[in-house]
């Protein structure tokens, strides 16, 4: 078997499904260069117009939130049920709230 | 983005109770969540060879791209092989997730190490194949993915419900092609009843060993990454196919095939198990032959790859003022 001497680094894929939506993260592919990652993400995630545009980003280049953490990232949302609407009693015959 | 390694200490047990408790709420694991190795080895193991059959379920079919009856036929089998190259990136891509490299996958597929569904190794005969490939072979597939749309890990469960919704133009391309024989010469309705004759078994054998003889359903079941048992998606395939093959006008190789009025099932004979076990073990028509070509492609595409590697790098260079 002949040997590569490493493999194209691992690209991460968004595409946005038509005007008006976020770019959504599809899934990853690897490529030799951003380039080929763009063309690559074309044919293997929009084949049947799937999108009508795609970002890629090397894999490396993302830092993420471990959920693993023993004190949760997103702890200092759990307490403040004030941040929603439905944490206000309004009385029903008050109209368009 | 790899998966955390698994780790053993004072806080496994905490771990392995978060773990088991997002399974049990139907939830998904993701990739960096704690996860037990065994559940890791699990995956990986099930859809690295869900991915290599995509992969390699490109040659059966790709032998007939260049005798395509009409240019017609021609776009659509080309599309339906590259959709097949699409699903086994698709589950690569799944598979990575879990720390396993892309080339370490192929590699050990070349080596025999990992396997691939047994159906590859049946040959593709005639352009009826193609359609009985489309019909039944990619319909069983149909059968155990749409489940799999719920698998307790989500980067496989995302990819399959891409799969599903591609698999279904395969399924359907391949019932009109065999539709459009069958209203041809006495001649081509004898080559479709001739390929069904030969699908039937092999197709039946797709969705695994009878219960009772396999071994990883039940913890597979247990930890959400399998929903349904082998044989209760067998009787569903065959529940669904009987009344296909009646609208198309074949019949299925299996005398016992009949209608059971009080299970609300057809009853069915079982396919030859020890084909299937010596077609596994790398006896089949053609083990040999389908690992031989993955083995040339892989070599044959070593300077695109490694061209592509240099071109990379001297465009980086380059770019920063380097060596002009």
């Amino acid at each position: 078997m002949s040997e590569i001497k490493a493999e194209w680094p691992l690209y991460e894929v968004f595409v946005r499904g038509k005007r008006g939506l976020n770019h959504v993260h599809v899934g990853s592919l690897h490529a030799a260069d951003d380039q080929m990652a763009l063309r690559h993400a074309r044919d293997v995630y929009t084949r049947r117009n799937e999108g009508v545009s795609i970002w890629v980003v090397r894999s490396t280049d993302i830092t993420a939130s471990s959920p693993d953490e023993k004190d949760p990232m997103f702890a200092p949302s759990g307490d403040k049920v004030y941040r929603h609407p439905t944490f206000y009693d309004i009385p029903d015959n008050v109209p368009h709230m | 983005m790899t998966a955390a390694p698994g780790t053993t200490g004072p806080d496994t047990a905490a771990l392995e109770e978060q773990f088991a408790a997002t399974v049990a709420r139907k939830d998904r694991i993701e990739p960096r969540d704690w996860m037990p190795e065994a559940y890791r080895k699990t995956v990986v193991r099930q859809v690295a060879q869900h991915a290599h059959s995509e992969i390699i379920g490109m040659q059966p079919e790709g032998n007939w791209i260049g005798r395509a009856p009409s240019l017609r036929r021609k776009a659509i089998l080309l599309a339906k092989v590259q959709d097949e190259a699409g699903h086994g990136l698709y589950l690569y891509s799944a598979t990575e997730t879990l720390g396993v490299s892309r080339r370490e996958l192929t590699e050990m597929l070349i080596a025999g190490k990992q396997k691939y569904s047994s159906i590859f190794n049946y040959p593709a005969l005639s352009y009826a194949d193609v359609g009985t490939i489309g019909w039944l072979v990619d319909g069983a597939a149909i059968c155990n993915q749409v489940p799999l749309c719920r698998t307790s890990y989500g980067p496989y469960g995302r990819a399959m419900i891409r799969i599903c919704k591609e698999e279904s133009f395969h399924q359907r391309q391949g019932f009109e092609l065999l539709m459009t024989m069958m209203r041809g010469t006495d001649e081509q309705r004898a080559m479709v009843q001739e390929s069904v004759d030969r699908f039937w078994w092999p197709a039946l054998m797709m969705f695994g060993p009878p219960d009772d003889d396999s071994p990883n359903t039940e913890q597979s079941m247990a930890w959400g990454i399998k929903t349904h048992t082998n044989d209760e998606l067998r009787q569903k395939f065959v529940d669904m196919s009987v009344p296909q093959a009646e609208a198309l006008g074949v019949t299925f190789p299996d005398p016992d095939l009949e209608w059971n009025e009080e299970r609300g099932h057809y009853d069915f004979g079982q396919p030859d198990w020890e084909e299937f076990w010596a077609v596994v073990k790398g006896n089949g028509p053609c083990n040999a032959q389908r690992l031989a070509h993955r083995t040339k492609a892989w070599d044959d595409g070593a300077w695109v790859r490694e061209a592509a590697t240099a071109f990379a790098e001297k465009t980086v260079k380059s770019q920063n003022g380097g060596d002009r």
